[in-house]
């Protein structure tokens, strides 16, 4: 999808998370001979594949978001109820209106919705870059009034909602393709080329592989760290939209619950690194889908429900190991002679905003 | 990022006398549970009795247990998300054990002998592998709430009599007072984790790799792999405890309880004073952070009227308070 990121980064980071989706998607084909059928109904495009996309479409927008900030050396737990809280808001208003069914009605739920995620995540940025709160216990916060936040605006009721332009987010189709996959990809690109074709993704970079030597180089890694915060609350709010409007309904318990390891792992798998740094946005978009395609092999094969999580934890269990530093630096050591570069630092908890 | 401290340098600064002491995050702590403590008293008749005091700790045992398990993990920096699913976990194993006629004393111990080797299989994979504590405990937390769902789908009742009178049990105190026996495993733990950080080896191994780093524990000829390793086989045991503590509140087993139960134990070890970065608190200071977390809920069910959810927004603005506050001190320290 971005090809610049694909031949900028180097094809081995982005070698496991392929040949796990492609080992995945073989799978299907050898239980489902008709795995890969597209069919085309009154215009729609149906199939396994498409499903896997529109399926995948909240954890892609999600794990993108995630992204941009883990480069920053941060994590953004409260994405998982800043889902919840846009769909409580969306389908509050939209339920509350006189004409739930007019377009208006529908705009001014989306905006009011992604408008407050964008409080939500200047509150998160302003806690990282303004008070140099270690990102994961700032977040935490949000990650827990969070949800109590969506339990008040829907007072604990799941809020249904029958408005016909508010399921096209989730459910509609838009030029054949199912919605929700025309605005994911659209606000993949739209990152990716804001990222990659201006300076952008260098500053955010820079500022997760050393924020001392970034400001010292003139970088304001405030803004930057404010702005990633902000961009993934807003990605969240997008796939809360979806999400609720999927289903029309909003409950503000289970919505986006655990999205954020989704997310989180999407981003792992596509080979960014916790640490910060270095990021791949096509490798974001391939662990989102291999986290998808897994979900949707439990079905295929027929894994019995029981043992779907079990399955699901192995295989994450699989790919971590296969990343892992220590694995990496033996299969290079292999390759090139001892000693050629120090295994990478592991340190979840990073000192380095810390150290004046 | 070092250029934003200075707001907080500044405001540590104004704020030197108060913050002066490494006990202040506990006394803090200490203040503000009774002050709510006294809030509640003036609010609702009933409320000053000691059986709610003795009901927090009978409601909050397990979390007690579970967060001094925590404790140990922050403390060397690490994180342990897998808790609240190896809590189910444990719940699962009890269950279907007592229904197919286990004598209670094999039942637990195959508990805390499964929770203790996940723990140490995680442990090894954090050190070993150089994996994340984060992604490691997380994955754990997948497998562990995936066995629950592997032994039933459905949730399991206990009629085992060793069990149920475990849970009917109460030990009188005073006229009028009582507690339940997992008040007294809670407090065992409690007082061997005490015990144990303060005045054993592991202990001063376990402040030193998250005080100072790995690096400077290693050159002190420190074991620190051990111990790294060591820190997530207690917390293991000690969710294998609070599983087992759970199934005497709940007298049942079942996959789907204590979701997100490892944010409440995360959140009452940093109210409780522990810095995220470890190195730095005290269990007892977690023991607070509980019994803090035990009175916001007593005071929501004494209102009535306030839901629930206003427990998650409370729990989020205290959570706030003492990272803010935790912020200034080690700005002030360094």
């Amino acid at each position: 999808m971005n090809l610049t990121a694909l031949t900028d980064l180097p094809k081995a980071r982005l070698f496991w998370p392929i040949v796990t989706l492609a080992a995945l998607l073989l799978l299907n084909v050898a239980v489902s001979p008709g795995f890969f059928e597209i069919q085309v109904q009154n215009g729609h495009l149906f199939g396994s594949l498409i499903d896997i996309l529109r399926n995948g479409a909240p954890t892609l927008l999600v794990a993108l978001g995630m992204t941009l900030v883990i480069a920053t050396r941060g994590i953004d737990l409260s994405v998982g109820a800043v889902v919840a809280i846009a769909g409580a808001l969306a389908c509050t208003i939209i339920a509350d209106s006189d004409a739930p069914g007019e377009v208006g009605t529908v705009l001014f739920a989306v905006t009011v919705a992604v408008g407050f995620s964008l409080v939500l995540g200047a509150w998160n940025g302003l806690l990282v870059a303004v008070f140099g709160i270690q990102p994961i216990i700032a977040t935490l916060i949000l990650m827990t009034a969070g949800r109590g936040i969506a339990m008040l605006i829907t007072e604990g009721q799941i809020i249904t909602v029958s408005s016909a332009p508010y399921k096209v987010i989730g459910a509609g189709y838009w030029f054949g393709l199912p919605a929700s996959i025309v605005i994911a990809a659209a606000m993949f690109l739209v990152a990716a080329l804001l990222t990659r074709r201006t300076a952008l993704g260098l500053l955010i970079e820079s500022v997760g592989i050393n924020p001392v030597a970034s400001r010292l180089a003139g970088v304001r890694a405030r803004g930057i760290i404010w702005t990633v915060y902000v961009f993934s609350a807003v990605c969240a709010a997008v796939a809360g939209l979806m999400i609720s409007s999927n289903v029309t309904a909003a409950d503000a318990n289970s919505a986006g619950l655990w999205i954020e390891m989704d997310a989180i792992l999407a981003v792992v798998i596509g080979g960014t690194s916790l640490a910060g740094g270095r990021y791949s946005l096509t490798g974001t978009l391939i662990g989102a889908f291999v986290i998808q395609t897994l979900t949707t092999t439990v079905y295929t094969v027929g894994i019995a429900p029981s043992i779907t999580l079990v399955f699901k934890a192995l295989v994450v269990i699989a790919v971590c190991l296969l990343q892992s530093p220590v694995l990496q630096q033996r299969m290079r050591a292999r390759r090139r002679p001892p000693g050629s570069r120090p295994p990478a630092s592991a340190d979840t908890v990073e000192t380095g905003a810390l150290v004046s | 990022m070092s250029s934003q401290i200075a707001p907080a340098f500044s405001l540590a600064r104004t704020g030197r006398g108060i913050l002066g002491s490494r006990y202040t995050p506990v006394l803090v702590t200490l203040a503000l549970l009774i002050v709510m403590f006294l809030v509640g008293a003036s609010r609702y008749r009933g409320f000053a009795s000691g059986q709610v005091i003795a009901n927090l700790f009978v409601d909050n045992a397990f979390l007690i247990v579970l967060a001094v398990g925590m404790t140990f993990v922050i403390l060397t920096g690490g994180i342990d998300l897998s808790v609240g699913s190896v809590v189910a976990l444990s719940t699962m194993i009890a269950a279907s054990l007592a229904r197919d006629g286990w004598p209670p004393a094999a039942v637990i111990a195959v508990v805390l002998i499964s929770t203790s080797t996940l723990g140490l299989l995680v442990g090894l994979v954090i050190h070993y592998f150089a994996i994340q504590p984060f992604i490691a405990t997380l994955a754990a937390m997948f497998l562990a709430r995936g066995l629950c769902y592997v032994i039933s789908l459905d949730s399991i009742s206990i009629t085992e009599p060793w069990f149920t009178a475990m849970a009917q049990t109460r030990i009188p105190l005073a006229p009028g007072l009582t507690i339940s026996p997992s008040v007294i495993v809670a407090a065992v733990v409690v007082v061997v984790a005490f015990v144990v950080l303060h005045y054993s080896r592991l202990g001063r191994t376990v402040y030193a790799i998250g005080g100072g780093g790995e690096q400077s524990a290693m050159l002190m000829g420190l074991p620190v792999p051990r111990t790294k390793v060591l820190v997530y086989v207690i917390s293991g045991f000690c969710s294998g405890v609070a599983g087992v503590l759970f199934t005497f509140y709940t007298l049942s087993g079942y996959s789907l309880t204590a979701v997100g139960m490892e944010l409440d134990a995360i959140a009452a070890v940093v109210i409780g004073g522990t810095l995220l970065t470890g190195g730095y608190g005290f269990v007892l200071g977690s023991l607070l952070g509980v019994l803090l977390l035990g009175v916001i809920q007593t005071i929501i069910s004494f209102e009535g009227t306030l839901s629930s959810w206003w427990t998650k927004i409370v729990i989020g603005s205290l959570l706030l308070v003492f990272i803010v506050l935790q912020r200034l001190l080690t700005a002030r320290r360094r």
